[in-house]
């Protein structure tokens, strides 16, 4: 509310929703009526039994009941799980890449090409991924080979086909696949600290970690939090890897089926009742966990312009 | 140097994204131009999910007059436009842009309205059983048109009041296909006759199946193999009402396959796997693999080879195992794979497409052309009883054997009476299922109550799972 | 003091290096057996993984090619056009409502972007049919359009630039803009996109990326084979009939289809990898 007093800034606002304008008339247009039904249908029984169109009958909660009737905290729990286990590592080499490609003490032969090419398997469609997977990791695939001849097993692990090794493809692949991602994303923001600050840092004969964790860290912290919150909104609508790693089967016992692989099985019948409801679940939490950590981490005040005014001051 | 690279690159950036925006701009343009065909002729609109029937139509049916460039289209000699849609099957997409299409078939256009429509077995009754098929006989076809036929191949797409709504040029029954040289080691002989005797029924088979593993072979390969053997040949459909009834015949498939497992007779792959595939090849240990006609000479045929063909293999003893293979009729008569025609309601032209289920599934000469050039096995029984009896007709890869004979004896022991609209979804998750209990991740109360969610969210009409024990 | 650094340095810059030829390795490794694969017959990449290259290259080339039923020459040019102005769109929409939301104040503001990040917390997979009935509706089914407009609309996009000007994007510099007496736009086109440009550049990747490999919705809006995108091509090599299936085809077209988005990647990266400093926050 600052600066009100001065008379242009009131006709600025105007300004605010012009520029906004589109993204949210493209939002109306494309997307709006999808998800209003989505959410009015999750209150209907209504699917198809092959061709004939059952419903829409209204039942009220009852899809809702019926989730929870469902394994559904299991798959919820997988979902964290695969997330996690991809997640974990992906932010630490992500982190620890990031701080080494953009210390400029360090000198690392051939930076451009190692940064050019960590994002290179998300270039690879990930069904295509998959398959070269399979191939990698299959009873007699060189994985397997590789351990028996090393001497690490005397027979072939089957990794599909246990919960742990099917749950650890789907984290390497997701690993592999977005850890890249997520390094440029910590770079650009890197590369976005006035390069004074570092300059000077090094004046004060900091060390490598000072630097990280006293400037690197705090500076970037508005894109580690995007970082966060989208790689947790990605891995509770985590869908493709597992689909395709499983051939869509969440096995074994259903212990790699995430939520939207549950709804995925919905979709078959087009059940828009069971799906609707999965979905406005999955939405109300994922909503929750977002703008709860969104306003825990930046505090209210984010939205406010004073902040950066103080600190453009300093 | 630095610089000029980068503003080439930047250069060769903003080309690309020019070319974008042009090409934006000329996706407008092209939407308009959809009607140009509009007065020309009748438009007969065919789905299918890939070009295999596309090629059959273009090659063998008579009225053909010309093929696009592009395949997108072909004429025929009276000027009808035939217009081909093909959406791929990955994700359902087949199956879902079908389905959109068929509810909006009164609204559409004549000209974007379907007259034919591709199915394959193991989901046929979805539509067999719905309005959105025409009944043949409805279209002009006979039964004495299609006396010739297999009579599986009706059952499958015959609806629960008995009328018969499409129609297939081919018919796929399956064989056991075996290895002559481990034949002979654990049965003394690889005489085709000798070694159906020996794999007659399925307690024969396990006899068998033991045998070969003293020796150090396995009998199959994964968990898959026999399923539809077994499921071809149940007492019932799947479905009574709203309840799931799985089948003893079903249950025969976990007990053996369990016991496969556990006595090592099988090497725990599943179909279509680089270790199934492995297994068929030189260094394969495997007894045998259950297949159907386009299976064995193509499939088992490219997988025996050690350099193939394309790469400079010859096709003869001595390149893998070729002409190691033989075949039998094995315990029970099963098929596997084919796809069938649909006249769908609403067309506009049902004399057209009665002539083409006439032409290309009813005629025996076709049917004969068909078989001889492709080896696609064809749905005609005269047609492939010829070719069974002619003396100089063998395969050298199975050893000189004339397998059409033995899959003119098999198709028409098939009985597909007992297809229902359910059945690609249970199959499916029955061996989802199952595979985690041979796998040991679960127990068999375990897989079976995984296999009754994963019916109950596929099939939300379905409300009870029942097993026979 | 600074001797030991640079010795203890010594032994830490190896480590970074292994560290990195590793993660290199990992990340090149899928693209040398998809090359590998491309050069194989069918039957043997069945039979399983190889390293060493078959001698299928050609015909699978030729074969993929030859094949009128999958125009790699138009799904590629779909592909360029969906994808591009994928990118395009949404980057520059995002960054202009970025730009609203941060730099100016109205009424709206918080509403508004709280209800963006709602936007981005909802699952998608079931509207997804919804959106190609409405598709349908407006008469856009079988055009490119549906498979971009919607991407003004890229709630993660907009977020990543919001963040993005909470970190690097001081006001101080737009309000010296308006002193000078530029306009709303002119400021935000020739000031404020420039500073974004590692931004930009990063999210126009990634969405161009993501648009290159989408298959489930453009394969529910496309039916002509003229219009279909690379992905949807890949999946029709895949859904062959028995006797046509052949892995050499689809691994050949998986590998043409890779050579168009590395080079926009190697492209793109520039911006990121020559390290572009952001000459306007210089104080």
């Amino acid at each position: 509310m600052e600066g009100t007093g001065k008379k242009n800034n009131v006709s600025y606002a105007r300004w605010g929703y012009i520029f906004i304008f589109p993204f949210f008339a493209a939002f109306l247009i494309f997307q709006l009526i999808p998800l209003v039904s989505t959410i009015y249908y999750s209150f209907f029984e209504y699917y198809r039994s092959g061709l004939k169109v059952i419903g829409p009958n209204p039942v009220g909660l009852a899809n809702y009941k019926a989730i929870f009737e469902s394994d559904f905290l299991k798959y919820m729990g997988n979902t964290i799980i695969l997330w996690l286990l991809g997640f974990v590592p992906q932010i630490f080499f992500s982190l620890l890449l990031a701080a080494w490609f953009t210390d400029l003490r360090l000198r690392i032969h051939g930076k451009q090409f190692f940064k050019v090419v960590i994002y290179m398997p998300n270039l690879i469609m990930a069904s295509a991924f998959a398959m070269l997977f399979f191939a990698l990791f299959s009873d007699n695939g060189p994985v397997n080979s590789f351990l028996i001849s090393a001497g690490i097993l005397d027979h072939p692990f089957r990794f599909l086909s246990t919960v742990w090794g099917a749950r650890g493809l789907v984290a390497l692949m997701n690993f592999l696949m977005w850890f890249g991602n997520t390094t440029i994303l910590l770079m650009a923001a890197v590369m976005g600290i006035n390069p004074a600050l570092f300059e000077a840092a090094e004046l004060d004969g900091c060390s490598h970690l000072q630097i990280f964790f006293k400037i690197t860290l705090p500076m970037i912290r508005p894109i580690l939090i995007y970082v966060l919150i989208t790689s947790m909104l990605g891995g509770l609508q985590m869908f493709d890897v597992p689909q395709i790693l499983t051939n869509g089967k969440g096995s074994p016992d259903r212990t790699v089926t995430t939520i939207i692989m549950y709804l995925n099985n919905h979709l078959y019948s087009k059940n828009y009742g069971m799906a609707g409801a999965v979905s406005v679940v999955l939405f109300i939490i994922c909503a929750v966990l977002c703008i709860g950590v969104y306003f825990s981490m930046n505090g209210d005040d984010s939205l406010v312009r004073s902040r950066r005014k103080k600190r453009g001051g300093a | 140097m630095r610089k000029s690279i980068k503003s080439l690159a930047s250069l060769a950036l903003a080309g690309i994204l020019a070319l974008s925006m042009v090409g934006c701009g000329g996706g407008a343009e092209s939407t308009g131009s959809k009607d140009s065909t509009g007065e020309a002729g009748k438009v007969l609109n065919i789905w299918c999910w890939n070009d295999e029937f596309q090629s059959r139509f273009n090659d063998y049916y008579p009225e053909v007059k010309e093929v696009a460039e592009d395949k997108s289209t072909t004429t025929l000699n009276d000027g009808t436009v035939v217009k081909w849609t093909i959406n791929p099957n990955e994700g359902n997409n087949y199956q879902d842009k079908l389905d959109e299409a068929l509810l909006n078939q009164e609204s559409a256009d004549a000209n974007d309205k379907i007259d034919i429509f591709l199915i394959e077995a193991d989901y046929a009754l979805k539509y067999v059983d719905s309005d959105y098929t025409m009944d043949v006989t409805e279209l002009g076809l006979t039964a004495d048109d299609m006396a010739n036929q297999y009579q599986y191949t009706k059952d499958i797409v015959t609806d629960s009041n008995g009328a018969i709504k499409g129609t297939t040029w081919q018919a796929t029954p399956g064989l056991f296909a075996y290895r002559r040289s481990i034949a002979k080691d654990v049965l003394g002989t690889d005489d085709p006759a000798k070694v159906q005797e020996a794999l007659a029924d399925w307690d024969k088979f396990d006899d068998v199946a033991e045998k070969a593993h003293e020796k150090g072979y396995k009998m199959l390969s994964g968990y898959d193999d026999s399923y539809r053997t077994f499921s071809n040949n149940v007492k019932a459909p799947w479905v009574d009402d709203t309840t799931v009834v799985v089948d003893d015949n079903i249950m025969e498939w976990v007990e053996q396959t369990k016991e496969y497992t556990e006595k090592g007779y099988n090497n725990k792959t599943s179909l279509w796997d680089d270790g199934w595939t492995k297994d068929q090849g030189p260094e394969g240990k495997v007894f045998g693999f259950f297949y159907s006609t386009w299976g064995i000479n193509f499939t088992l045929l490219a997988n025996s080879l050690e350099t193939p063909e394309e790469e400079g293999g010859k096709l003869e003893v001595g390149n893998g195992i070729y002409g190691d293979y033989a075949v039998c009729e094995g315990p029970q008569p099963y098929y596997w794979g084919g796809t069938w025609i649909c006249g769908a309601a609403g067309t506009d032209d049902a004399d057209l497409v009665k002539d083409i289920m006439l032409k290309l599934t009813c005629d025996e000469e076709i049917a004969k052309q068909i078989t001889l050039d492709t080896q696609d096995y064809t749905n005609n029984i005269p047609a492939m009883e010829a070719i069974a009896a002619d003396p100089d007709y063998g395969s050298d890869f199975l050893g000189g054997q004339n397998h059409i004979a033995l899959f003119a004896e098999a198709a028409k022991k098939i009985d597909m009476s007992n297809a229902g609209p359910f059945d690609q979804g249970c199959n499916e998750e029955m061996q989802k299922a199952f595979k985690d209990y041979y796998d040991g991740v679960v127990d068999e109360k375990g897989a079976k109550a995984n296999f009754e969610t994963a019916i109950k969210e596929k099939y939300p009409e379905l409300t009870e799972v029942k097993w026979d024990d | 003091m600074k001797e030991s650094n640079e010795r203890s340095g010594l032994g830490f810059t190896i480590f970074v290096h292994v560290v990195l030829i590793f993660l290199a390795f990992l990340c090149l490794f899928f693209f040398y057996i998809l090359l590998i694969n491309s050069t194989r017959n069918h039957a043997m990449i069945q039979k399983g993984f190889s390293f060493i290259p078959g001698k299928s290259f050609m015909i699978n080339l030729k074969n993929v090619l030859a094949d009128a039923n999958i125009p790699v020459v138009s799904g590629i040019k779909n592909s360029l056009i969906v994808s591009g102005c994928s990118a395009a769109l949404a980057t520059y929409f995002s960054a202009m409502t970025a730009y609203g939301i941060y730099a100016y104040d109205f009424k709206m503001k918080k509403p508004a972007f709280i209800f963006i990040m709602l936007i981005l917390s909802m699952p998608t997979q079931v509207s997804a049919l919804g959106f190609v009935q409405l598709v349908t509706k407006m008469n856009m089914i079988n055009t490119l359009w549906p498979l971009f407009l919607p991407s003004i609309a890229a709630p993660a996009v907009f977020y990543f630039m919001y963040s993005y000007m909470q970190s690097s994007l001081p006001l101080e510099l737009v309000e010296a803009a308006r002193m000078d007496g530029c306009g709303e736009f002119r400021t935000f086109n020739r000031i404020v996109l420039p500073i974004m440009k590692p931004a930009m550049a990063v999210q126009a990747i990634f969405s161009f990326v993501t648009s290159w490999n989408t298959y489930f919705i453009p394969a529910l809006v496309i039916s002509q084979n003229k219009k279909k995108t690379l992905p949807i091509l890949i999946a029709s090599l895949r859904s062959a009939d028995f006797l046509k299936f052949d892995m050499g085809k689809v691994y050949m077209l998986i590998t043409i289809a890779i050579v168009p988005i590395i080079i926009v990647y190697l492209i793109l990266s520039r911006y990121i990898v020559d390290g572009v400093t952001l000459g306007g926050v210089k104080e």
